[in-house]
């Protein structure tokens, strides 16, 4: 606080009405700035094709949509496999590389290994009646949930985006991931 | 137990596990018009803490009750808006 006295107070103090139109403005930049009215809003950036990864974003969009947030999901790499239609009917589990299979790595790296552990998981989702890949996909897209496939790798890893699920959003690159990420309450990377 | 409330649909989801209790509650409560109840009938335990997660963090819905019963959990929505 300044000890100088102004030269000439009642010259410069704002009218009742200036400050009044003044909190009014300030109470309109506050509720936009904690954006209530503008709706919950989450982006995930899937990466990974295996068919035990494709799971959480899948669960989390579908479940972020049934609490009413506008979700994007943005597939990028082996998360495209998630999109085609007919391989996410058939995404496979690796047996190497995690420490929890009953299997040892050397014994898991023999050829038809994957095939082997893969058929487990997918008994196992069978009986428990858990969520197939492709319900989940389907359902996520039936709640507006916008799955999102990179350009980029598209066109890396030769995809034909005729075997995309239908309404998977096409032409999207980082920038377009970006701009959601910054829009949204919530972001993942899968 | 299920006369407390005046039901208006009943959704079973016995035999589903997460996401699909919410997800398929949240449809149902969708196609439902304002006051109306929904019954859910699941066998997920999980269904008992997803379901009031939901419930709390979702506009427009209130969990009015929840019971454990034989191996069922039955679950009680309110649409309030």
């Amino acid at each position: 606080m300044s000890t100088d006295t102004p030269d000439a107070p009642g010259d410069e103090m704002p009218s009742r009405a200036e400050l009044a139109a003044r909190v009014d403005e300030l109470e309109d930049a506050l509720a936009e700035a904690t954006g209530e009215d503008d709706g919950k809003k989450m982006s995930i950036i899937a990466t990974k094709g295996t068919l035990d990864m494709a799971y959480p974003p899948l669960i989390l969009a579908s479940t972020a949509a049934a609490f009413g947030y506008e979700v994007t999901v943005f597939h990028t790499f082996w998360g495209l496999e998630i999109l085609h239609e007919e391989r996410s009917k058939d995404l496979k589990l690796s047996s190497v590389g995690n420490p929890n299979m009953p299997v040892p790595n050397a014994v898991a790296a023999l050829p038809g290994m994957d095939r082997v552990t893969t058929k487990m998981m997918e008994k196992k989702i069978a009986d428990n009646d858990t969520a197939t890949i492709e319900e989940l996909v389907e359902t996520s897209l039936d709640m507006g949930v916008e799955f999102q496939a990179c350009q980029m790798t598209i066109d890396l890893m030769d995809y034909d985006e005729a075997e995309f699920y239908d309404g998977v959003t096409t032409g999207v690159g980082a920038a377009t991931a970006l701009q959601d990420m910054a829009d949204a309450d919530i972001q993942l990377l899968v | 137990m299920s006369a407390e409330f005046d039901i208006a649909e009943t959704l079973d989801v016995k035999g589903a596990s997460c996401p699909m209790p919410v997800v398929k509650t949240k449809s149902a409560i969708d196609d439902l018009s304002e006051d109306a109840v929904l019954e859910v009938l699941a066998t997920d335990a999980g269904s008992m803490s997803d379901i009031d997660g939901w419930a709390s963090g979702t506009e427009g819905v209130e969990l009015l009750d929840q019971e454990e019963g034989d191996d069922v959990y039955r679950h009680y929505v309110r649409k309030t808006e």
